[in-house]
C-alpha cells in the first residue's frame, strides 16, 4: 500500500496554498511536482560536481562525466534497456520521437512507404511523422479507436496489411488514460517487419516498464512527468539500430574526427548528443528514479488506478458529467465534460478552490474530433494524490454547475 | 497579492448577462454574401470562431459568427456582433481598441457606455489566462479587415 500523505510531505510545492485552499494538484499528465530528493540532487550537482562532461582532463570534469554516465546507467536499469549505450538523453519525449523520425525515418523511409500512427497519439507522436511522410512522399495511416477509447485492433490489423516501415503508438493515452496492449501491438507490427516506436511519456511514470520484454525498437520518455526536472528525458533504443542510424544534430561531442568538408562520428549514444548535455537534468532524473523505485512502481500503478476508479464513480454521480475513455483497466487520467459548462470555465472555477486541472484538447486534436468535443477537462493523478483530492474535485465541480445555473436536461 | 475572497471574483466573472449570451448567442450563423470573412482559433485551447461581415460604404450592415469555445469567448462574440451593426469600420476598430484596454484593466474603458453589454466582461481582466478568450472574436474582427472575403 502506498502512503500518499507520506509522499506528499516530500514535495515542498505541495505544502503551499492556492487561493487560500489546500493545493490539489491534478495535472500530473502535463507535468509532475518534484520531491526534495530531486531538488537536492540538482543543487548538490551544481555545488559539488559541475563541469563540462566528456572533455576535461581534470578531476571535477571527470566526476561530472561520471555523474552523467551513472544517470544513463540508472535510466537503463530502470527501463531494462538493452544496454546503457542504448539510452540517448534528450529534452524529453518530443525530442526523442523527433530524433527517431529525423534520423532513422529520414534514412529508411522511401516514397510510397507507410507510417502507422493512432488516433489517440499526442501531437508529439504524430506531427514528426506527418513532416517525415510529407518530405518522403510516404503515406501516413491513422488507426481508429473504439467507442470506449481503445485502439481498434481490427483497424490496427488492417493498417498492418500495408506493410508499414514504422508503427508508432502511445503506451498510455494522455487524454483518456487507456493502457494499450503494447506487447501485443509490437508483436503484430514486427510480424510485418515494421520498426516500432512507443511513446512512453505517460507510461514510464506510472507503471513498471521493461523495454526488452515489450521488444519495441524505440521507446521515448520525459523526465518531468516522472518527478524529474523539465528538459530531461530519454530515447531508449536497440543499440544495433542506433549504430547504423545517421546523426540527428551536428556539433561538438557527437563527432570523432572533423575535416574541412566532412566528419566522422562518435560512438553511440554520444553520436546523438551534440553539444553540452543537460547534466543537471540527467542527475535529477536519476534521483527521481531512485524515489519512484523506493515507493515502488507497482504500488504507484495500483494507487492511481484506485484514485481514477473513485473519481469516475464520484463524477458519474453528478448529473451532466460525461467521462471519456475505457471503464475497465486504465491509468490515473480522467477526462470529462460537464453539461454545457465549458472545460475552460470549469478549470477557472476549480482554480479558485486550489484545484489544478487541465482543460483543452491535450495536444490530441484528432482524438477530440473523434470524441466530437472541442475540449475536455482532465484530472490526472500521481502518488501524492488521495481520496481527499477526488472529493475536492467533485465538490468544486458541483459548485461550477451551480454558478453556471446548469440544469441537467 | 490578491487577498479578496474567491466567491465574489467568480461571480463577477460569470455574470448572468455573460451566461445569457453564452447560452443564447446573438447573430450566430453565416451570411450569404459576406464581404469579409475570417477564421481564427486559439491553438492552446481549441476555441474557434468564424466571423463574417457585410460591409457597404464602410459601414457594417450585418455580422454573424459561428464557433465553439468557452463562455467568455462565445459571450464576447455574441456581444460584439450585437454592438457592431451599423457601425463604421473605423468605429469598429475604435471599439476593438477599447475592448483591449478594458482587458488590460483600464477602468475608464470598463465604464465606457460605447462597449454596451461587453462591460460585463470587465472582470476577465483579473483572470489573465482568460483574456485571450475574450479577445478571440475581436482579433478575428481586426484580421477580417486585413483580408477581403
Amino acid at each position: 500500500m502506498l502512503d500518499a500523505a507520506r509522499c506528499r510531505a516530500d514535495f515542498p510545492l505541495l505544502q503551499g496554498q492556492e487561493h487560500g485552499h489546500r493545493l490539489v494538484y491534478l495535472d500530473n499528465a502535463a507535468t509532475t511536482q518534484k520531491p526534495q530528493a530531486v531538488l537536492d540532487a540538482i543543487l548538490d550537482y551544481y555545488r559539488t560536481t559541475n563541469a563540462n562532461v566528456h572533455r576535461g582532463a581534470y578531476g571535477l570534469a571527470i566526476r561530472a562525466t561520471e555523474a552523467y554516465e551513472a544517470a544513463r546507467e540508472r535510466v537503463a536499469r530502470f527501463l531494462n534497456a538493452w544496454a546503457p549505450e542504448g539510452v540517448v538523453f534528450t529534452r524529453g519525449t518530443t525530442e526523442a520521437i523527433n530524433l527517431v523520425a529525423g534520423a532513422y525515418g529520414r534514412a529508411n523511409l522511401r516514397q510510397g512507404d507507410t507510417v502507422v500512427v493512432t488516433a489517440m497519439d499526442h501531437h508529439s507522436n504524430l506531427v514528426p511523422w506527418q513532416i517525415l511522410c510529407q518530405e518522403k512522399g510516404a503515406a501516413l495511416r491513422m488507426v481508429e479507436i473504439t467507442e470506449d477509447g481503445r485502439i481498434d485492433l481490427s483497424d490496427f490489423g488492417q493498417a498492418l496489411e500495408r506493410q508499414p516501415k514504422i508503427v508508432a503508438f502511445p503506451y498510455v493515452s494522455n487524454s483518456l488514460g487507456t493502457v494499450n496492449p503494447a506487447a501485443q501491438l509490437i508483436r503484430l507490427a514486427h510480424a510485418v517487419g515494421a520498426v516500432v516506436v512507443v511513446d512512453g511519456a505517460q507510461s514510464t511514470p506510472h507503471l513498471k516498464v521493461d523495454v526488452q520484454a515489450l521488444d519495441c525498437d524505440f521507446y521515448a520518455c520525459s523526465g518531468h512527468k516522472m518527478l524529474g526536472p523539465m528538459g530531461s528525458g530519454a530515447l531508449v533504443a536497440k543499440p544495433a539500430l542506433l549504430e547504423v542510424m545517421p546523426p540527428y544534430h551536428g556539433g561538438g561531442e557527437m563527432i570523432s574526427k572533423v575535416w574541412d568538408d566532412h566528419s566522422t562520428y562518435n560512438t553511440i549514444p554520444h553520436k546523438f548528443e551534440a553539444g553540452t548535455p543537460n547534466v543537471e537534468g540527467a542527475v535529477g532524473l536519476a534521483a527521481a528514479i531512485d524515489y519512484l523505485e523506493r515507493v515502488g512502481l507497482d504500488a504507484i500503478a495500483e494507487h492511481e488506478q484506485a484514485l481514477a476508479k473513485a473519481a469516475i464513480e464520484r463524477l458519474s454521480q453528478i448529473d451532466g458529467v460525461v467521462v471519456y475513455g475505457p471503464r475497465g483497466h486504465r491509468a490515473g487520467v480522467v477526462s470529462f465534460t460537464y453539461g454545457d459548462v465549458h472545460p475552460h470555465d470549469i478549470a477557472t472555477i476549480l482554480d479558485q478552490d486550489g484545484i489544478c486541472i487541465r482543460a483543452g484538447h491535450h495536444c490530441t486534436q484528432p482524438l477530440m474530433r473523434r470524441l466530437n468535443v472541442a475540449a475536455t477537462a482532465r484530472a490526472s493523478f500521481y502518488l501524492y494524490n488521495d481520496l481527499e483530492d477526488v472529493e475536492a474535485l467533485a465538490t468544486s465541480l458541483v459548485k461550477a454547475g451551480a454558478l453556471f445555473g446548469y440544469v441537467p436536461a | 497579492m490578491d487577498t479578496s475572497p474567491p466567491e465574489p471574483k467568480l461571480s463577477a466573472l460569470y455574470q448572468e448577462l455573460i451566461l445569457d449570451h453564452y447560452r443564447r448567442p446573438r447573430n450566430k450563423g453565416t451570411l450569404e454574401h459576406p464581404t469579409y470573412a475570417v477564421s481564427l482559433n486559439n491553438p492552446l485551447c481549441g476555441d474557434e470562431i468564424e466571423l463574417q461581415l457585410l460591409v457597404e460604404d464602410a459601414v457594417i450592415r450585418d455580422v454573424r459568427f459561428v464557433g465553439r469555445g468557452c463562455s467568455i469567448s462565445q459571450a464576447s462574440a455574441s456581444m460584439m456582433t450585437h454592438l457592431l451593426k451599423e457601425k463604421s469600420v473605423p468605429q469598429a476598430l475604435t471599439l476593438a481598441g477599447r475592448m483591449s484596454a478594458m482587458m488590460q484593466g483600464d477602468d475608464a474603458a470598463a465604464k465606457d457606455k460605447a462597449l454596451g453589454d461587453l462591460r460585463a466582461l470587465a472582470g476577465v481582466a483579473r483572470f489573465p489566462v482568460r483574456i485571450k478568450c475574450a479577445l478571440l472574436p475581436w482579433n478575428a474582427l481586426t484580421d477580417a479587415f486585413k483580408s477581403r472575403a
